[in-house]
């Protein structure tokens, strides 16, 4: 599903992200992504998400080579992923309910079928009493799960999660990974970067560890 | 093909709706907009209506032969077979001193005056329609009538007319000018409108991006927006100027009566409402999507 050869990233300034890195994930699989601040792990994904392109090597997603996709095709690769970011990058302007129905927007979904969606997302992560809210006065927690809701409401293949526990006590983080796994289930490919293994230390999943650009 | 209709529609009512969350700022723009337009507008109102009164006046151009006061029967009739026989001259109508001092009192309220008068003071005339229209004809014409026996002056009715057709020419010349400036000025407040709503909406553009929204998608709310404000801005227009024709209608309508005429300003045509309408929403259009070439790629998601 994700295959990652011999893929270098290096930013304008001279600083090498990522140093030659290759890896697989196959559909359906669950794989986290560790390793210290500044490892790499943001850059990883962005490039999967063509956010980043790869100085060289090659980065494939749905054997697609992302970092040659023009810019034409962008949107329907990303249309394909569901990304939770770092800094949520959710908008105050509207409400919990129209933030998540932003990506059916995007798609043209029919009126009436993107309200059930909507709704039904916001019900997988417990937001569905908030739907009128604005996103500002949503708790910490409350906001990253509303970030999963709208990365999952396009029922996405693949489900990329940048540091989605970061700032949150272990109570919410295990919550969220709870939500994970249950994409998991149905059959989602999930690729998740965190910096915080204790976490993990329960699941059997697969661990891919970096460490100043290069996988251990 | 209605789910697209759909959409569409739904983009254009977010963009009214933005218009009017900003109620001051969207309606100041209006109003210049409108202002802008109704200049031009207004001008070429005012040059139609003067045009149609040329229209009027010399629709058929005319030239009058004035007689001698003292002609008799016979050289009116020797004058009237030679103007039949002219080959330039289409038809010629007799006036006679009489019937012409009944036209004047009847039409100019000079009434008074006339009973006043010891004798009629106007001469036999023929008017003369000639074949050819066009000004130089008519010119050599007017001098070969005026060698005529009899004609004691040969006058071109419509040679003031003329005159004016020129200068009207000189006022459309005036006007297009005027419009391509203020268009310009149209396209310039769009262009910033949208630049300003680009730069509030950062945010929105770059998660739509990030989430898979083509710049199609991300472009038509701007476009329309900038539509819409110009068709609005249009409307505005078009409604100073009927107004203000409106208003100009009742002492103009005092004053020509004063000159005895009756002469009442139109407002634009139908057809040029029309024009005046699709070319703001146009200019609006073209405004936003300069603007949006502009600066949309300047924001990239990171």
């Amino acid at each position: 599903m994700i295959s990652f050869t011999q893929v270098h990233k290096r930013y304008p300034g001279g600083y090498e992200a990522l140093k030659g890195i290759s890896f697989d994930i196959a559909e359906g699989e669950m794989v986290f992504l560790t390793g210290h601040s500044g490892a790499g792990k943001s850059t990883l994904l962005k490039l999967i998400a063509a956010i980043e392109r790869p100085n060289s090597g090659s980065v494939l997603v749905n054997s697609q080579n992302v970092g040659a996709l023009s810019g034409g095709a962008l949107p329907y690769l990303r249309r394909n992923l569901g990304i939770i970011f770092q800094d949520h990058k959710l908008l105050f302007d509207r409400s919990v309910f129209d933030n998540v129905l932003l990506p059916l927007q995007i798609c043209g979904f029919d009126h009436r079928e993107s309200g059930k969606r909507v709704r039904a997302a916001l019900d997988k992560v417990g937001l569905l009493k908030r739907e009128k809210t604005n996103p500002i006065a949503l708790s910490g927690g409350e906001r990253q799960r509303l970030c999963i809701a709208r990365a999952i409401v396009n029922r996405p293949a693949i489900l990329l999660a940048d540091e989605p526990t970061g700032n949150l006590d272990a109570a919410y983080a295990q919550e969220i990974m709870a939500i994970f796994k249950s994409f998991h289930q149905v059959g989602v490919t999930l690729l998740i970067s965190t910096h915080d293994v204790s976490v993990l230390q329960d699941s059997g999943v697969r661990r891919l560890t970096l460490k100043e650009g290069v996988l251990q | 093909m209605t789910r697209a209709l759909a959409l569409h529609l739904g983009v254009l009512r977010a963009a009214l709706r933005r218009m009017f969350a900003s109620k001051l700022g969207g309606l100041l723009n209006i109003l210049v907009i409108g202002i802008a337009l109704s200049l031009p507008a207004g001008m070429y109102a005012l040059l139609q209506n003067a045009q149609g009164l040329v229209a009027q006046l010399s629709g058929t151009p005319q030239i009058s032969l004035f007689l001698a006061t003292d002609a008799q029967a016979d050289d009116i009739d020797a004058l009237r077979k030679q103007l039949a026989a002219h080959p330039a001259v289409h038809g010629a109508e007799f006036v006679a001193r009489e019937r012409a001092l009944e036209q004047l009192k009847q039409s100019t309220g000079l009434a008074d005056v006339i009973v006043g008068l010891e004798k009629n003071p106007l001469p036999d005339a023929f008017v003369v329609s000639p074949k050819q229209g066009n000004a130089q004809a008519l010119d050599i014409l007017r001098g070969e009538l005026a060698q005529l026996p009899g004609v004691e002056l040969a006058q071109l009715d419509s040679a003031w007319a003329y005159k004016l057709e020129a200068l009207l020419e000189f006022g459309h010349l005036a006007v297009l000018i005027l419009a391509v400036l203020l268009s310009l000025a149209l396209v310039a407040v769009t262009f910033n409108t949208i630049r300003l709503q680009i730069l509030t909406q950062r945010d929105e553009i770059e998660v739509s991006r990030l989430i898979g929204a083509t710049d199609g998608f991300i472009r038509r709310p701007f476009l329309y927006f900038g539509a819409m404000q110009g068709l609005l801005g249009g409307i505005m227009a078009w409604a100073i100027v009927t107004a203000s024709l409106l208003l100009l209608n009742r002492p103009l309508g005092e004053l020509s009566q004063l000159y005895a005429s009756q002469f009442v300003l139109h407002p634009l045509s139908f057809g040029d409402s029309l024009s005046l309408l699709l070319f703001s929403l146009y200019l609006g259009w073209l405004g936003a999507w300069l603007s949006v070439a502009r600066h949309l790629s300047q924001i990239e998601p990171r």
